[in-house]
């Protein structure tokens, strides 16, 4: 208990460190570009207009508003696949710095995180404005986005902190997650309905119970798209998910830091 | 552990693995593994190090290059987990192994003060209040808004020593960092170190030069590949360090 109130106190101390860390990581990606920020809403936006000039043909059927239902998948994961890139090489690119001064190993891999949702917060900005140009029903369970955000925050937390650690030692890591995250993007169900998979059976099966993605997916889709509650084993199973991604990226973390050191 | 020590290393050995090539890919750890080859080619860089450092003293750190000095210092400072024995230290510690470690060249030298002072532990308030000290102590007045990228070395040095002692820390950990700058801003920072040393705080310090060992500590510890040769009043070590090594 005492060693918990400890870690809590560290991480109180070292929270400016967060700070300057993700407002570093936000200041520097736009900078010396035109348009700055804006592109956090117009790189989603032009990746949205062709993926739906390429796949509305193939999967419009049974899709009520295409934009809309591509942009809520492929922004969630945009950022669990960009975050979650940047933090696998956190800890190795700070190696300079963590040879020469303590400081708690995680933070920077929780600010790469962190930086990643604000601009997945950004990236709503997008959303929204496809919202209204399609006219899209603008309802209340919108309120509920920021419950599946702090869900997904999570679960890419404990990944980032997994694949950081991981890639001290093996950076083989590195191309294995490269190949994984693409067979992920395909076995989530962005551009395409689920229910196509009906004839596969068990390839449907994997998707929609051992895949996290869909259920955040799915869960916001149901707040934006459809404007309701999603089903509660979606909403259970998304902060199943998260735990059990933080907290084994935790543990593998706090086995392995001190060695850290020895390898980088 | 008695509480009158602010720094005490008991019986410290510190382990690195020199395995021939380190195995940093998965391919290499199952052959290796296979073949029964995954040994640890240990190598101890310091053993059975004691060191007890009361409030108030200055201590230097001698020996020859890869003797261990600066492992001793990592360790001290948190950096590095020893094998075998405890560290303990009481109060903050400053540590000046590498000045500027942690700046980021894209950045104006004004947000890398924020950046580093932060990553040294201090809050976003607690620099904001000593902005201007530090500035003024790097003499770089003109150049708060350009990045350190566009830096000499020895601004950004300046920039680094001006940050890590701003704040009087418990104990002030030095390696050997002086050598760029300078003269004038060498002096201006053994200024500085004595000026903390006046103020109670201890130090441990490295360095190749013998003089500024004996003008700054008054202790000294002579470690030779990882063993203790001597330590104690720091002419005596000195001394005989140096008739060792004509």
């Amino acid at each position: 208990m005492t060693a918990m109130i400890e870690r809590i106190n560290v991480l109180i101390r070292y929270k400016d460190l967060l700070r300057e860390l993700v407002v570093r990581d936000v200041k520097l990606k736009y900078r010396r570009s035109f348009l700055g920020y804006l592109w956090s809403i117009l790189s989603p936006l032009l990746i949205m207009i062709v993926m739906t000039i390429v796949f509305s043909q193939m999967f419009d059927r049974g899709i009520d508003n295409f934009p809309v239902y591509l942009l809520t998948g492929s922004a969630l994961f945009e950022f669990v696949n960009s975050s979650t890139h940047m933090a696998m090489y956190s800890v190795l690119d700070n190696s300079a710095l963590l040879k020469k001064i303590y400081v708690p190993k995680y933070i920077f891999t929780l600010a790469k995180i962190t930086s990643s949702v604000v601009d997945l917060v950004f990236s709503l900005g997008a959303l929204v404005l496809v919202m209204l140009v399609t006219r899209a029903h603008f309802s209340l369970y919108m309120l509920l986005i920021p419950v599946v955000i702090v869900q997904i925050y999570l679960f890419a937390c404990g990944l980032g902190f997994l694949l950081s650690a991981a890639n001290v030692f093996f950076r083989d890591v590195q191309y294995i997650y490269n190949a994984f995250t693409t067979a992920w993007m395909y076995l989530t169900p962005i551009f395409y309905p689920i229910e196509m998979l009906d004839k596969m059976e068990w390839v449907r099966w994997i998707i929609t119970h051992l895949n996290p993605m869909y259920y955040y997916i799915q869960h916001f889709r149901d707040l934006i798209l459809y404007g309701r509650f999603t089903d509660p084993a979606i909403f259970w199973g998304g902060w199943l998910f998260s735990f059990i991604m933080l907290f084994f990226g935790l543990f593998v973390f706090k086995k392995t830091q001190d060695k850290f050191i020895l390898y980088v | 552990m008695s509480e009158e020590y602010i720094v005490d290393v008991d019986n410290v050995t510190i382990r690195f693995n020199l395995a021939s090539e380190k195995v940093d890919n998965l391919k290499e750890y199952f052959i290796k593994l296979i073949k029964h080859e995954l040994m640890f080619q240990e190598f101890l860089a310091l053993k059975d190090i004691n060191l007890k450092v009361r409030p108030g003293e200055a201590w230097g750190l001698i020996g020859t290059n890869g003797s261990g000095k600066s492992t001793l210092l990592k360790a001290i400072c948190g950096i590095l987990k020893p094998y075998k024995g405890t560290i303990r230290t009481v109060g903050t510690i400053a540590p000046l192994i590498e000045l500027g470690a942690g700046f980021d060249m894209n950045m104006t030298a004004r947000e890398n003060v924020f950046l580093n002072g932060t990553v040294l532990g201090h809050s976003r308030k607690f620099m904001q209040e000593h902005y201007d000290e530090i500035i003024e102590f790097a003499e770089l007045e003109n150049f708060q808004d350009v990045p350190i990228k566009n830096f000499s070395s020895g601004m950004q040095a300046r920039l680094g020593f001006a940050i890590a002692t701003m704040v009087k820390p418990d104990i002030l950990v030095v390696d050997e960092i002086l050598s760029v700058g300078d003269y004038q801003f060498q002096q201006k920072c053994y200024g500085r170190m004595n000026e903390m040393l006046q103020g109670g705080t201890t130090l441990l310090y490295v360095s190749h030069d013998i003089n500024s060992v004996r003008n700054l500590c008054n202790h000294a510890i002579w470690i030779d590949h990882g063993v203790m040769k001597k330590s104690g009043p720091v002419e005596e070590v000195a001394a005989e360090y140096m008739s060792n090594n004509r």
